[in-house]
């Protein structure tokens, strides 16, 4: 098993009553386990996971997760 | 036929031309550019006689294209040196679209340095065009534009009101053109470059216009315009960051604060670091829930100017409830925020306040006290220090004066090294070492460091029209396609955020050009979006070279090339040459 620090944002915060802004929480998963595997696991909505970071680098669903790995993924968002 | 209101601030006199056949299909930038770039002498002083302050709607503002009511304000600038468009959303300029005005060109200079006027533009009836009186507007020096602006509502009724506040008095290269929002707040601003201090130097303090029976935006095929205007509705109803309740609704602009901190690229203490510790207190998660516990109820975002349907202006309250300002956007709440220290939203909200009382661009206010930090006036995330330092501008003290004048000048005052500019214009709350695509943006754009001339963060960070790796470091061919297709962009009159929605829905964009061919009666392809943003960015060229800026001047700041930005580790490590490509090739 690998744990892996997860950060939701915007909207998929209502995924996880509770959550602070900005607040990370473990996330227990399966040695090789990829992002989708994470997001599926935390019921998340695939078409609203937009951008995945990991340790500060954008991913792709198919991105393969080590123990110890900090995420922040969010919906589509924009601004400027 | 649409005409040019031509005024001459040394006798007030003024002249309504018809629009010269050359500038029959220009409107926005591209009409400020252009002329600028026929009439203003590139050697003149930007405070002089000799510089024009020129006012353009874009070709659909004062039609019922959404989410159109933008105006573009151009100049030589005196924080650049440079061409100037800077560009705003308000309900003046539908209003002077509705009059057939394509452009307000303010020329000349009052002998006396302390003489203002105040312009009352309305619309005569009678013999069917505008009609201008002057007005004495000494009563209006020197105050809070939140007090001025009720005070010019109630003498003049329902009116839109353009001006500057006592930055622009001050000559501040750091002022701002000031316009009402929707609720007749002075908080819509055209913000960068200190072109509030050229309309100073001309005398003027306001244009207070009043389109009552004015006939209306002339339109060449109705049925084309409304075709593509019900595409563009679709995109912006339809895509997840423009819909109602989205996130720019939701959350505003400042949604981007989170992101940015996450990809490494929030500029923190003065282009220190790419990452804010208090990042998720000033984001625009924190804003919406902040309302929220505040007010006892949810509060999703207004429109900044009438007929739009994104929506994204927010209003922060204090804790009775009581209105604070409006608006806290991004990019104020990061410059003054990360990359002050400072992890407050009632700060950084009294700050951006001020600014909106003063007259002042939030942008280069905040890199300017950022650097002021830096240089010892003040320390990191001392928000009551930065609140005083920000009071002193507004007073014209001696140090307010210092800081007015920029972050350029600022750095130079204090011998800062680290100052964050480009042709002498603060960078935007993008750090160009962790992003590579807007730092080339930032260096080669004919404006100085400004996001808006070509928002590479859509592929490089939003995932918007494709993504693309924010490190990469071949993107001349990126740059450039955005800092063109911006270009024609800013001429059309829409605001530059329905990009998100036309970038990923093609239906949308062709509706843009559709709506533009229905207003002008021209025959335009997506081929030609490139074409005109090309256009006009020769032009502003052209100025600039003649006004002495070469590709010397398009370069990023030592520091970055030396100094390692954390958490990635990174330097500005993109070659001279590529930075020429962007022109060259």
């Amino acid at each position: 098993m690998i744990t892996v620090q997860v950060k939701l944002f915007a909207t998929l915060r209502q995924h996880r009553p509770g959550l602070g802004i900005g607040e990370r929480f473990p996330v227990e998963l399966p040695d090789g386990a990829s992002v989708r595997d994470l997001t599926r696991q935390l019921e998340l909505p695939e078409e609203q996971v937009k951008l995945i970071f990991v340790n500060g680098l954008f991913q792709d669903l198919e991105h393969g997760l080590a123990d110890g790995d900090e995420i922040g993924i969010f919906p589509p968002v924009g601004g400027g | 036929m649409p005409k040019i209101l031509r005024v001459n601030m040394t006798d007030r006199s003024y002249a309504i031309e018809d629009l010269p056949e050359k500038y029959k299909l220009l409107a926005g930038r591209g009409l400020t550019s252009t002329i600028i770039h026929d009439e203003v002498d590139p050697l003149c002083h930007p405070l002089g006689p000799n510089n024009k302050l020129i006012l353009s709607p874009g070709y659909v503002t004062g039609t019922s294209a959404p989410t159109s009511a933008r105006i573009s304000v151009g100049a030589k600038s005196p924080l650049t040196g440079g061409i100037k468009e800077a560009n705003a959303g308000s309900g003046f300029p539908p209003s002077l679209a509705r009059m057939g005005i394509r452009a307000i060109i303010v020329e000349g200079q009052p002998e006396e340095k302390d003489e203002y006027w105040l312009m009352h533009l309305t619309w005569d009836s009678e013999v069917g065009q505008p009609s201008v009186e002057f007005l004495p507007a000494d009563k209006y020096l020197g105050k809070n534009l939140y007090k001025v602006f009720p005070k010019l509502f109630k003498r003049f009724g329902k009116v839109n009101i353009a001006g500057i506040g006592v930055a622009g008095e001050f000559r501040y290269g750091n002022s701002g053109l000031v316009f009402d929002d929707t609720k007749g707040r002075p908080a819509r601003y055209a913000g960068r470059g200190g072109l509030g201090a050229v309309m100073g130097s001309k005398g003027l303090k306001f244009i207070i216009l009043d389109s009552d029976g004015a006939p209306g935006v002339e339109m060449a095929d109705k049925e084309l315009f409304n075709q593509g205007r019900k595409k563009v509705t679709a995109a912006l109803m339809e895509h997840d960051i423009t819909k109602p309740k989205g996130a720019l609704n939701t959350y505003g602009t400042a949604v981007l604060i989170n992101i940015l901190n996450e990809a490494g690229g929030l500029p923190t203490r003065n282009f220190s670091s790419g990452r804010f510790e208090g990042a998720a207190k000033i984001a625009g998660e924190a804003i919406f829930e902040g309302n929220k516990e505040r007010l006892g109820k949810e509060l999703y975002n207004h429109a900044c100017s009438p007929g739009c349907i994104i929506q994204c202006s927010n209003t922060w309250h204090k804790e009775d409830g009581t209105e604070l300002v409006s608006c806290q956007e991004y990019e104020s709440i990061w410059s003054f925020g990360a990359n002050c220290g400072i992890d407050d939203l009632d700060v950084t909200g009294e700050l951006i306040r001020l600014c909106n009382a003063y007259g002042l661009d939030t942008i280069e206010m905040g890199t300017t006290m950022a650097v002021a930090m830096e240089g010892g006036l003040a320390d990191f995330g001392d928000g009551e220090a930065a609140i005083d330092l920000l009071r002193q501008v507004g007073k014209g003290t001696p140090v307010g004066r210092i800081l007015g004048a920029g972050t350029a000048t600022t750095a130079k005052v204090l011998g800062v090294t680290r100052a964050p500019v480009v042709k002498g214009q603060s960078m935007p709350a993008y750090e160009p070492r962790a992003v590579k695509g807007i730092g080339m943006v930032y260096a080669t754009g004919t404006m100085g460091a400004d996001h808006t001339q070509g928002y590479t963060i859509c592929p490089e960070i939003l995932g918007v029209s494709g993504k693309v790796d924010q490190f990469d470091r071949d993107k001349a061919d990126l740059a450039r396609g955005f800092l063109e297709a911006t270009a024609f962009i800013d001429s059309c009159g829409h605001c530059l955020f329905i990009a998100f929605a036309i970038l990923d829905i093609a239906s949308g964009f062709e509706g843009v050009v559709e709506e533009c061919n229905g207003v002008l009666g021209t025959d335009w392809t997506m081929d030609d979006v490139g074409r005109i943003g090309k256009e006009i960015l020769a032009k502003e060229r052209a100025f600039n070279e003649a006004a002495g800026i070469t590709k010397k001047d398009d370069r990023m700041p030592e520091f970055m090339k030396m100094e390692t930005l954390p958490p990635h580790d990174v330097t500005w490590d993109i070659p001279d040459e590529t930075l020429d490509a962007v022109w060259e090739s």
